[in-house]
């Protein structure tokens, strides 16, 4: 068996595409309106929870201010991302992926059992016995994979109007259509931390075999 | 700090050929024609996942915003507008025309006259900002129904009095969208007539799709078949001007 799945693989690079050209093109959208705000409405500084930063234009797709672009990108690239988050589901479920690697269990939850995860995470000691990841590789992997990733097609389709009347209940329980815009931009920079974290690990523990890897599977 | 300018520097450069790519990708004929496809997959899964006549949210009186946010043009640079602004718009005309059996022209006591439909709702603009209001105003159904539209219409073109940075605005949705009950030619906001800057003396509400879609200062709407020759053919102010999608459900 291979250290990654046909199905991991592919499902890895497509999503760093889409995922790159969302959150670059939905900078670009948050230049036309940087206040945040919670609950349903909210247009004005005075309403809003946060001000964000204008986002320079290397930051952006295209490369300067343009609505209607940006957006012709995040709404083409919202289909792949979503139906390929959706079948990597699927596939994680059906080839036991989801239960033997990501699943975390009781035991690992323990206060010790953490705190001895981290320490030796702090100390760059990833060797660790039985399953493919541990304690702290599984949650952060379960909180993308669970929450940002998900968390980014729901509230995308909580704040479209076409897709409102559809699932009027998805806008409630997000708290609003501008809570929903607020986690949108949320989870995007969870997604950012994410991305953070996972280059700089590769780049510490052997990147050009890491990245081999997960092109060619690499041995388990 | 070398290392952080050279870090930088690669950023930085690496942003430049991925932009660069991207830029290739949106100009070649390929990307085009994704990019225009794309609006009409949403519109085609949102409307199959839901009922025609399914409703946006409506809020109860008490969620209506502080105040409602006018943007793009507060008013018409006209001198009739003035005129009919001072007078109550006494001798402002909405007509239905095009396509239709029985062209209408209709006063504004005319158009109060009609069944009325008092609504809630959000108004969500492209830019990402939204207030709530209540609109009253004859569903644009009843129009379109009073005038009898003709076998082969396919869009409702929505003509207005302003101009913006020069240009006549105008907006278009098709038959779903002008027979949704939520869609109504509202004349007043938050139980007063529309004030200036929300469009007095008339205005559409397209609950289901971003606010550019919800023409102002209404003058005509007028039935058509194609919008190929209605002004650049994109079918709308925003569409011709800067390419913003024409579909505006997302």
């Amino acid at each position: 068996m291979k250290k990654h799945a046909l199905s991991t693989r592919i499902w890895h690079w497509i999503n760093l595409i889409c995922v790159t050209v969302l959150f670059m093109s939905g900078l670009n959208i948050s230049n036309a309106h940087r206040f945040l705000y919670w609950g349903d409405y909210g247009f004005a500084a005075e309403h809003a929870w946060m001000a964000v930063p204008r986002f320079p234009g290397w930051m952006t797709i295209p490369g300067h201010y343009n609505l209607a672009v940006a957006r012709d990108w995040h709404i083409l690239m919202a289909w792949p991302f979503a139906v390929g988050l959706l079948v990597m589901w699927v596939a994680m479920l059906v080839n036991g992926h989801f239960w033997r690697d990501l699943r975390t269990t009781f035991a690992e939850w323990k206060p010790a059992a953490v705190w001895h995860d981290i320490v030796q995470h702090a100390k760059f000691n990833f060797e660790h016995s039985g399953g493919k990841f541990n304690f702290l590789q599984k949650v952060a992997y379960g909180v993308v994979l669970g929450v940002f990733l998900p968390g980014m097609v729901f509230t995308g389709l909580a704040i479209s109007p076409g897709f409102e009347p559809a699932a009027p209940w998805l806008v409630e329980v997000l708290g609003g259509r501008q809570s929903a815009r607020t986690l949108h931009f949320l989870f995007a920079w969870g997604l950012f931390g994410f991305a953070v974290l996972h280059v700089g690990l590769v780049l510490v523990t052997g990147p050009v075999k890491q990245i081999r890897d997960m092109i060619t599977g690499g041995k388990a | 700090m070398t290392g952080s300018v050279g870090r930088r520097g690669f950023v930085a450069g690496m942003s430049a050929l991925f932009l660069g790519a991207c830029n290739k990708v949106a100009e070649s004929s390929v990307g085009k024609s994704l990019f225009e496809k794309a609006p009409g997959w949403h519109k085609a899964v949102q409307r199959s996942l839901a009922d025609r006549m399914a409703l946006a949210i409506e809020y109860p009186r008490s969620a209506i915003s502080p105040t409602f946010k006018a943007n793009g043009s507060k008013t018409v640079d006209t001198d009739f507008y003035r005129a009919q602004l001072e007078n109550g718009f006494a001798d402002w005309r909405l007509e239905v025309r095009g396509m239709v059996a029985k062209p209408l022209s209709l006063s504004l006591d005319e158009v109060r006259a009609l069944p009325q439909r008092t609504q809630v709702t959000r108004h969500d603009c492209v830019e990402g900002w939204s207030a709530i209001g209540e609109w009253t105003g004859p569903q644009l159904s009843t129009l379109l129904e009073m005038a009898g539209v003709q076998d082969g219409a396919k869009f409702v073109v929505f003509r207005c009095a302003d101009k913006y940075v020069g240009r006549q605005y105008y907006e278009s949705v098709d038959m779903v969208d002008a027979m949704h009950p939520q869609t109504i030619v509202a004349h007043s906001l938050n139980g007063e007539a529309l004030p200036e800057g929300n469009g007095a003396p008339l205005r559409m509400r397209i609950e289901r799709q971003l606010g550019y879609k919800h023409a102002k200062y209404l003058a005509a709407i007028e039935v058509v078949d194609t919008l190929e020759n209605i002004g650049e053919g994109m079918g709308g102010y925003w569409e011709d001007r800067s390419g913003y999608q024409w579909y505006a459900g997302m």
